[in-house]
């Protein structure tokens, strides 16, 4: 009976406590505004992202032919990346807000390239309606925060556990360089895209030391947040994790 | 039965007061913030564009206007949030394999 009143108390605290987050009327965040790249650096980002969004495509489409166990995980990272990527956070140590990505979780859990794509999905949603981003420009926040976020928050977690660091840490780890790498490439983009004459790596070093009072502690936060959820879908449902090959068979004993 | 019956109706309204508690003080904190603390976006992002000679265009859907934004945000907040909590349900309560009675363990 207590087990039962705390699964509903979690089913519905936790999404109430997502959705007070979103109620602000402006959208902070990491997306590059619309109009801000010049039209030919927009159209590189595009021609960068498309190979990678196909890719994804291909991928969930080929799973979804063999199995359709793993689309209710699709649908929860599909929402939590929306909802974690345009959710404000205010940081009392910059006195600004920003948001967390979500694409190293869903990096991790879905792998990079179902990932990509639902992440450009959630930046074309919030480019359309919620003013948060822009459409000339999702190519490069695809890049930034999906392609660079989802394949840090991969590559990292494969890493440490390939030399046995243990999941909590592997998972904070891959979280917090997965948000450091999304804003990284910001900088590049924003650097390449704005420089004009002016020389690149001087004005990208003047962009990515703005981010970081921000970003320092949301990349921590976001490394806090991608552990937790890594951790609770290994001790709820491990067969999971190995469906989606995040655990070997082995480390799952029946 | 009917002691258990009030016990559960006394937690059902301490989730509501919790829940009503939680939506007053977020709205407020974030509606009141909204003033003094710019997103990175404003402050890094849109800042350097402009020193560059860049500046943010109207979106091409403009829903930055008055209270519609808030409610856009709303209405995405609640769908995300209704979706995430259902395809949580759907993974945690649904179909969380059971071997021989008992949920799956898993090795430290």
């Amino acid at each position: 009976m207590k087990i039962q009143n705390l699964k509903i108390r979690i089913q519905v605290f936790i999404p109430v406590l997502f959705g007070c987050f979103l109620f602000t009327g402006n959208a902070y965040a990491m997306h590059i505004s619309e109009g801000i790249l010049p039209w030919n650096w927009a159209a590189l980002w595009f021609v960068v992202a498309a190979p990678f969004v196909a890719v994804g495509l291909h991928r969930l489409k080929k799973l979804s032919n063999t199995d359709l166990s793993f689309k209710p995980l699709v649908g929860l990272m599909a929402a939590v990346v929306f909802i974690i990527s345009c959710m404000p956070i205010p940081v009392p140590t910059a006195g600004t807000c920003s948001h967390p990505c979500g694409t190293g979780m869903s990096g991790i859990l879905l792998g990079p390239t179902i990932s990509i794509l639902i992440t450009a999905v959630a930046l074309l949603i919030q480019a359309l309606f919620l003013a948060h981003g822009g459409l000339s420009t999702w190519g490069a926040d695809i890049v930034s925060m999906g392609i660079m976020g989802s394949l840090a928050g991969f590559l990292t977690f494969r890493a440490l556990r390939a030399i046995k660091i243990n999941i909590p840490i592997a998972g904070f780890m891959a979280g917090l360089l997965a948000d450091w790498a999304t804003y990284i490439t910001t900088s590049v983009e924003l650097a390449s895209g704005i420089k004009g004459d002016s020389p690149f790596m001087p004005l990208f070093w003047k962009i990515l030391i703005a981010f970081i009072p921000t970003q320092l502690p949301l990349g921590i936060l976001e490394g806090a947040m991608t552990a937790g959820m890594v951790v609770l879908l290994y001790k709820k449902r491990p067969d999971l994790l190995v469906k989606m090959r995040v655990l070997k068979p082995e480390e799952v004993a029946a | 039965m009917r002691i258990q019956d009030s016990r559960f109706k006394i937690q059902n309204y301490r989730i509501m007061f919790l829940i009503i508690f939680l939506l007053i003080t977020c709205y407020s904190s974030l509606v009141t913030a909204a003033e003094k603390w710019p997103g990175v976006d404003e402050s890094v992002v849109e800042k350097y564009a402009k020193e560059h000679g860049r500046e943010a265009m109207t979106p091409l859907i403009n829903t930055d206007q008055g209270d519609l934004l808030l409610f856009v945000f709303l209405l995405a907040g609640t769908i995300g949030g209704f979706a995430a909590g259902y395809y949580w349900r759907i993974l945690m309560v649904e179909k969380t394999p059971r071997i021989n009675g008992d949920k799956q363990k898993t090795t430290g």
